[in-house]
């Protein structure tokens, strides 16, 4: 046992180290662009850049879209799957399994085929139409994580018994999942957007193949151009997506704990 | 519980035929997963169809399996391809046995608990820290002027690149690959470890079994299916990943998704039919990752029965 206990801390320094050597030299170099002293000006240059600021909000309005649109798509489908088609359960997984098998190039390649400016349905015709498919785009990508978390979220509440409460005191369909079902799921609906914001934040496959002016594209142009600013975007990026992280963790201790029935 | 609604006991209750009831029914049923269906089938199903039918076909639509032949006889798909599978293959295995051990130190090894949430914590974060920004963090530690990079080269009178290093090697992306893998593994397979009972660990040691005999027979049969799994997760997360790459040399490198973006953008292979055949090439391959997971999975739960 002693030598098992050995290892496994010589596993986690490994590990350990593999990890923070890089990000702690991607800090050491972002603060190295002044000569011979550390100092924050990758930072201001790039948090200055009229760009940096324009993209970044782009993306965030993406993101924000995004969420509201997987929340739409998928609450009403994982609680009606719950409360009357449980025989759909096995392929509703299947198809929010699809984007974590359909590499996201594909799917968006798709689109460009299918809803260009000459197709029958031409999202890509206009501006707003090509930024509407990038949020859809973004949907399908977020589509595993979103419905796993409102599944697991609808798991905890008796979601039965508070329907037909609801339509005792004669509420309709909307009121009940959007003044009684969503509410009690929010924590695991939240969760589900932190993690969609995470992975949509910096996303550069779509939005470059769309030609949208979002965040990822121009990290990308930052990092083909400059040399300590990507250092600096690296951290902060990491800083985000740390940030949604937290946030995922410091809602879970909310969530309700028991299932009330466990099917 | 029955499945009346109170709606539907109102109308039961009125002396209505019960089809009238049913008539009713029936669109309340599919009206929630309506707009997930409608989602899933034009901006998921259809794309990808729209692909692999233009895999098949020539220019004008006629068909052909000149596209799909082209993937095999063009030495420069071919091999792009052979780089996409390596990296995504040396990348998901070492991925997954090193954070399997990771996942298995911090559960089992006896260390602080402090180790196993700051171990998720930080899990949680790197494995969704990919694309762009891991690329950057790379170039400014082994990069060229990187910090490591310059530290080896002055303190220990080491020059990695002399050696060889590049970043645009099959190891160098594997490298880096890793930086995401294995926080992914430690995330999906420490609820496994988690499930496996204390008393098994006893029961075994009850009936005289060894450390090695419980690992071989109680454990590894208990993780195999998550396992091999997320194995397989990591593989199609590694073969569709460009960002990365992207980052380090641009479209220059020789790596399937590469290869696709670089058709999209500019038609680079002068066909424009040969773009859907690799898209459907990279369809099939992760697919078929997919279909031996689920063969395995299937026969390793016959023994978990």
């Amino acid at each position: 046992m002693k030598s098992g206990k050995f290892w496994a801390w010589v596993v986690f320094i490994v590990g350990a180290a593999y990890f923070f050597i890089p990000l702690m030299a991607t800090v050491e170099f972002s603060l190295r662009m002044r000569r011979g002293v550390h100092s924050f000006d990758a930072y201001q240059i790039v948090l200055g850049d009229a760009r940096f600021q324009s993209t970044f909000l782009y993306s965030v309005v993406a993101a924000i879209f995004t969420i509201i649109l997987g929340v739409l798509i998928v609450v009403p489908a994982a609680y009606w799957i719950r409360l009357r088609l449980p025989q759909l359960r096995p392929i509703v997984e299947f198809i929010t399994l699809l984007p974590l098998v359909i590499p996201a190039i594909v799917i968006v390649f798709g689109y460009i085929r299918m809803y260009g400016s000459n197709s029958p349905l031409p999202f890509l015709g206009s501006n707003m139409g090509a930024n509407a498919l990038l949020v859809i785009g973004y949907a399908t990508l977020a589509l595993p994580y979103m419905y796993r978390a409102v599944d697991t979220g609808l798991r905890t509440i008796d979601v039965r018994t508070l329907t037909e409460a609801a339509q005792i005191l004669g509420a309709g369909w909307g009121t009940i999942i959007g003044r009684v079902i969503l509410p009690n799921v929010l924590i695991a609906v939240l969760s589900g957007a932190f993690l969609t914001f995470a992975i949509v934040i910096g996303e550069f496959t779509m939005a470059s193949l769309l030609n949208r002016p979002a965040f990822g594209p121009y990290l990308q142009n930052i990092g083909a151009n400059r040399a300590y600013e990507p250092a600096a975007l690296a951290i902060i990026a990491f800083a985000i997506t740390w940030g949604c992280m937290s946030l995922i963790q410091i809602l879970s201790r909310f969530a309700p704990k028991s299932a009330n029935r466990p099917n | 519980m029955t499945d009346l609604t109170l709606s539907n006991q109102a109308l039961a209750t009125k002396p209505a035929p019960p089809k009238q009831a049913t008539a009713f029914r029936l669109p309340t049923q599919w009206i929630g997963v309506a707009p997930f269906f409608i989602f899933a089938l034009m901006f998921l199903i259809l794309p990808t169809i729209y692909l692999v039918v233009g895999a098949f076909q020539r220019g004008d639509g006629s068909f052909t399996l000149d596209n799909i032949l082209q993937l095999v006889s063009d030495p420069s798909i071919s091999s792009s391809y052979w780089v996409s599978i390596k990296i995504s293959f040396w990348s998901a295995i070492i991925g997954a046995f090193a954070g399997l051990a990771i996942a298995i130190a911090i559960v089992r090894g006896g260390l602080p608990g402090w180790t196993r949430s700051a171990t998720l914590t930080f899990s949680g974060v790197a494995s969704n820290f990919a694309g762009l920004p891991l690329a950057f963090a790379f170039l400014a530690t082994l990069g060229r002027v990187g910090i490591v990079t310059t530290l080896l080269r002055d303190v220990l009178n080491i020059n990695i690149y002399a050696m060889g290093f590049n970043f645009l090697t099959t190891s160098g992306l594997i490298a880096v690959y890793l930086f995401f893998q294995i926080p992914l593994m430690v995330v999906i397979i420490v609820p496994a470890i988690d499930g496996l009972k204390k008393e098994w660990g006893e029961a075994a040691a009850t009936l005289g079994a060894t450390q090695s005999q419980y690992w071989r027979m109680v454990v590894i049969p208990v993780i195999w299916p998550s396992f091999l799994g997320t194995v397989i997760l990591l593989f199609a997360n590694a073969f569709g990943a460009i960002a990365t790459a992207y980052a380090f040399a641009g479209p220059a490198l020789n790596i399937v998704p590469i290869k696709l973006y670089s058709q999209i953008n500019g038609d680079v292979l002068h066909n424009p039919q040969l773009g859907y055949a690799i898209a459907f090439g990279m369809i099939i391959i992760t697919g078929l990752a997919n279909v031996f997971y689920i063969w395995f999975r299937t026969r390793s739960e016959r023994w978990l029965k």
